[in-house]
């Protein structure tokens, strides 16, 4: 470090002074949030009971988590959220890989893989308590019908669009299609899938908490649809404000991982 | 005497897309000795590379013969490098092999030595990336070479880089084909390239390629492809095929 020029410190200095001038605003601004909310509820500007506070969700927090019910509800969304998200990426990879053999079975089956995914998945929310019946495989079957179709697409998109030099230059030595699928196909494209289970992360829980607002005995959305029948919007808040932190935590582990994956490459 | 490796007699082709027919090739014939270094120049689109594709069983003949006089192993070089980016130098050099089954200790150890004898093997476990342009075509060469093909198709292999490092690595790819003893088979759209590098220079006319002439290249000073460049004879070599490519803008 020492050896650096006057200029590249003063350079350096700089990169690490604008990153905490980032995290400092950041941090203003949830707060500022917080606190403008506590006092707007202290001094009745706004009706707690209708928006809750800041501490009033704090409260309800270590109420939840002190009965043992919290890391109940959260370990069983969690749960859900990652049955769907495995299933649903090896369906993605499996299908794209069946759709990169078959051109011919892609061309058929493209409008209807489009009018699946297009299709708001909620609207079949009643058809499927019916069918699968009132349990936690209905919530696994919405999200899989939420995460699968945008899966299978993302991924095989990806496949149909690697480096067409890539593969001239395989067959130039005599491959085969599987040896293609293999050697090119699959390993040139794991940024694809990367960034296609980054989606399939949030989709999951999107559909999760879909399902559980549907039916469901246990589970954040579970909470958060009691806490609105029985006009509990702490509950409600609470369990929003729980379920935001998760979801963050999520895409941070992702991003961490997808960050880790590619800079082993470099 | 020369020993004729491969004889290409009225190749033709033609290409089918949903409007039309497009005949590429009408009619091209030549012959290719053993350990000759053949060029073959023509205007852009004039289906050069299609004949290369052809040599490779890449793609299919609509008609005529390609007739090998023995069983030949065939390394094809393309414009773009195409190395994997996932994958390190070593691991793209060994690909081919892998594709062939033919990956073991030995030919590992003569890729491990084309890399040395070539000024690759301290960027052996490195990822392309982190290569210039004129290194990463060095490195899609070796990969061809660990087939230890015979003869070597090189469609526009030089023409990605910038023209310095085209220059060099015109005389690093004539170095090492001849010092390895390939036959070689390059198209180009550059006539100073194709004369400096080959025995002989193949001159195609414009689509429907028909073969328009065909030049031996002989130079009083044979060493390298630059000092190729400064022979007396090389510019009117230059000029007689800039005049049968008779290219109007």
């Amino acid at each position: 470090m020492s050896t650096y020029s006057l200029e590249h410190k003063q350079y350096l200095k700089k990169i690490r002074r604008e990153k905490i001038f980032i995290t400092l605003v950041r941090s203003i601004i949830i707060i500022m949030f917080i606190i403008g909310w506590e006092l707007l509820a202290r001094f009745n500007i706004i009706n707690t009971f209708l928006s809750s506070s800041p501490s009033k969700v704090f409260s309800t927090a270590i109420n939840l988590f002190k009965d043992g019910s919290l890391l109940g509800h959260i370990g069983v969304t969690l749960y859900e959220v990652f049955v769907s998200f495995s299933i649903a990426t090896i369906i993605g990879i499996v299908f794209a890989t069946i759709f990169w053999v078959s051109p011919r079975l892609a061309k058929i089956i493209d409008p209807y893989l489009t009018i699946l995914n297009s299709l708001p998945k909620v609207a079949l929310g009643p058809l499927i308590i019916i069918w699968v019946g009132a349990s936690i495989n209905s919530i696994i079957f919405m999200a899989l019908l939420i995460t699968t179709f945008i899966t299978i697409i993302n991924i095989y998109n990806g496949f149909i669009a690697t480096d067409q030099s890539y593969i001239t230059l395989l067959k130039s030595f005599g491959a085969n299609k599987r040896q293609i699928f293999l050697k090119v196909i699959f390993p040139s494209n794991y940024i694809t899938i990367i960034s296609a289970l980054k989606i399939n992360v949030s989709m999951s829980l999107i559909g999760v908490i879909m399902g559980e607002l549907l039916v469901s005995k246990k589970g954040l959305g579970y909470l958060i649809m009691y806490g609105s029948q029985v006009f509990n919007i702490n509950l409600v808040i609470t369990s929003v404000v729980i379920l935001g932190v998760i979801s963050y935590l999520m895409y941070f582990v992702i991003d961490k991982l997808e960050i880790f994956i590619l800079s082993k490459r470099s | 005497m020369k020993n004729k490796l491969l004889s290409i007699k009225n190749l033709k082709k033609v290409y089918h897309d949903k409007n039309d027919e497009i005949l590429a090739i009408e009619d091209v014939s030549f012959d290719v000795y053993e350990k000759e270094f053949i060029s073959i120049v023509g205007p852009s689109g004039c289906g050069k590379s299609t004949i290369l594709s052809i040599l490779s069983k890449l793609e299919d003949k609509s008609l005529g013969d390609v007739l090998f006089s023995k069983d030949v192993t065939i390394g094809y070089m393309l414009q773009s490098d195409s190395l994997f980016f996932w994958r390190t130098i070593l691991d793209n050099c060994l690909i081919g092999l892998e594709i062939t089954g033919q990956l073991n200790d030995e030919n590992k150890n003569y890729v491990l030595s084309l890399l040395k004898t070539y000024g690759l093997y301290d960027f052996k476990d490195k990822y392309p990336r982190s290569l210039s342009g004129g290194m990463r075509q060095r490195v899609a060469l070796i990969r061809t070479l660990a087939l230890k093909p015979d003869v070597l198709l090189l469609d526009e292999a030089m023409s990605a880089l910038d023209y310095q490092s085209r220059l060099a690595i015109s005389d690093d790819i004539y170095k090492i084909i001849k010092n390895e003893g390939k036959t070689a088979i390059m198209v180009t759209h550059d006539i100073a390239e194709a004369i400096s590098m080959s025995d002989r220079v193949i001159v195609l006319t414009k689509r429907p390629a028909k073969v328009k002439n065909i030049y031996d290249i002989e130079l009083t000073d044979k060493t390298s492809p630059i000092n190729n460049r400064k022979c007396l004879e090389f510019s009117t070599y230059y000029d007689q095929i800039w005049r049968d490519l008779d290219v109007h803008l």
